[in-house]
């Protein structure tokens, strides 16, 4: 039973060619500087005037997006290999748990303001202090 | 790379797959249990990310985000948290290859730059109070000081864990035990890192763009 394949545990390295020592430092410097260039985008776009600013949230949400998915590739070696399913798995459902905490709560809180009938944006303001 | 996946597809035909070979190996079923709590840990982030959202607004006439965020500081705190994450990966890279030294190095490296983070917050926490933005002021500030709070609770708990495992490391050697806590840990402190990246984007950035 020792020619036995199993799942990888998460933060190993997948395959065996990656496993000098050399390359998979590679690894972590690619994802440093690719996490670095996306942080530093980051905060270029929330402090330049030259975007449209309604879409400044939107392009903030889909950095730090794809700066999480670097993290959990390059650093957490999460893949979507044969050897890794168990870890995907479990990955995807919390990310499902996580999508509906957040927007359900948004979403129901926003329509119980919305709900509120209050006249004017000053009562708003009140009934939010309360 | 394509041909190792290639070759990799090729012998699993011929190996009995996952749930007919039996028992995984130790280090695979701890460092799963570890991902299912980290993911739990997530999860109790994106509670304290949802109810933030909700209550960013309420500053019941008290300071706004955009009048008590400094983004310079932010900025140096997520180099801080960021590199202190890639040193921690060269650390499990040493762990692996049993260098005492290396591991020795990239658990200080790792361990300054966790400490510089955490020094940097305290202070932005404690300037904030000074000016009467308590967690006490409004229900924005609440939800400000919980979320942010608690992710530097977990820094200052994976600093403290940290150590523990250098002295593990001294006193036992790399013994597999020791191994296993040290792969826990390099995931608790990636996890903090992704979790670093929604509280600046959703705090401070979106907190101070107009």
């Amino acid at each position: 039973m020792t020619d036995v394949r199993h799942d990888l545990a998460p933060g190993d390295i997948p395959s065996e060619e990656m496993q000098a020592w050399a390359s998979q430092a590679l690894i972590y410097t690619l994802g440093l500087l690719v996490a670095l260039i996306l942080t530093a985008t980051s905060f270029w776009v929330a402090n330049t005037s030259l975007l449209w600013p309604s879409g400044v949230g939107l392009g903030l949400t889909v950095l730090a997006i794809a700066q999480m998915g670097i993290h959990l590739v390059f650093f957490l070696h999460i893949t979507t290999g044969p050897d890794s399913t168990n870890n995907i798995l479990a990955l995807a459902f919390g990310l499902l748990i996580v999508f509906v905490v957040v927007t359900g709560t948004i979403w129901i809180v926003a329509d119980l303001n919305d709900n509120m009938l209050m006249p004017s944006s000053d009562a708003m303001d009140m009934r939010m202090q309360r | 790379m394509n041909i190792a996946l290639t070759v990799d597809s090729v012998q699993q035909e011929a190996l009995p797959s996952t749930s007919e070979a039996g028992l995984a190996p130790k280090r695979i079923v701890v460092a799963y249990g570890f991902w299912i709590f980290l993911l739990s840990d997530i999860v109790m982030f994106a509670a304290l990310f949802a109810s933030y959202a909700v209550l960013v607004h309420a500053t019941a006439g008290g300071p706004t985000g955009a009048q008590l965020f400094n983004q310079t500081t932010v900025a140096i705190e997520t180099a801080c948290l960021l590199v202190s994450s890639y040193t921690c990966g060269l650390m499990s890279l040493a762990v692996n290859s049993r260098n005492r030294l290396g591991t020795y190095l990239g658990a200080l490296i790792t361990f300054a730059l966790g400490a510089a983070f955490l020094t940097l917050e305290i202070r932005e926490f404690a300037d904030m109070i000074a000016h009467g933005a308590t967690p006490q002021r409004s229900a924005f500030l609440s939800a400000f000081f919980t979320l942010v709070g608690c992710h530097g609770l977990h820094v200052t708990l994976g600093l403290i864990w940290l150590v523990v495992m250098m002295v593990q490391v001294a006193v036992m050697g790399f013994v597999t035990s020791v191994q296993h806590r040290l792969l826990c840990f390099s995931l608790f402190w990636h996890a903090l890192d992704i979790v670093w990246v929604g509280v600046f984007t959703v705090v401070y950035l979106m907190g101070v763009s107009p």
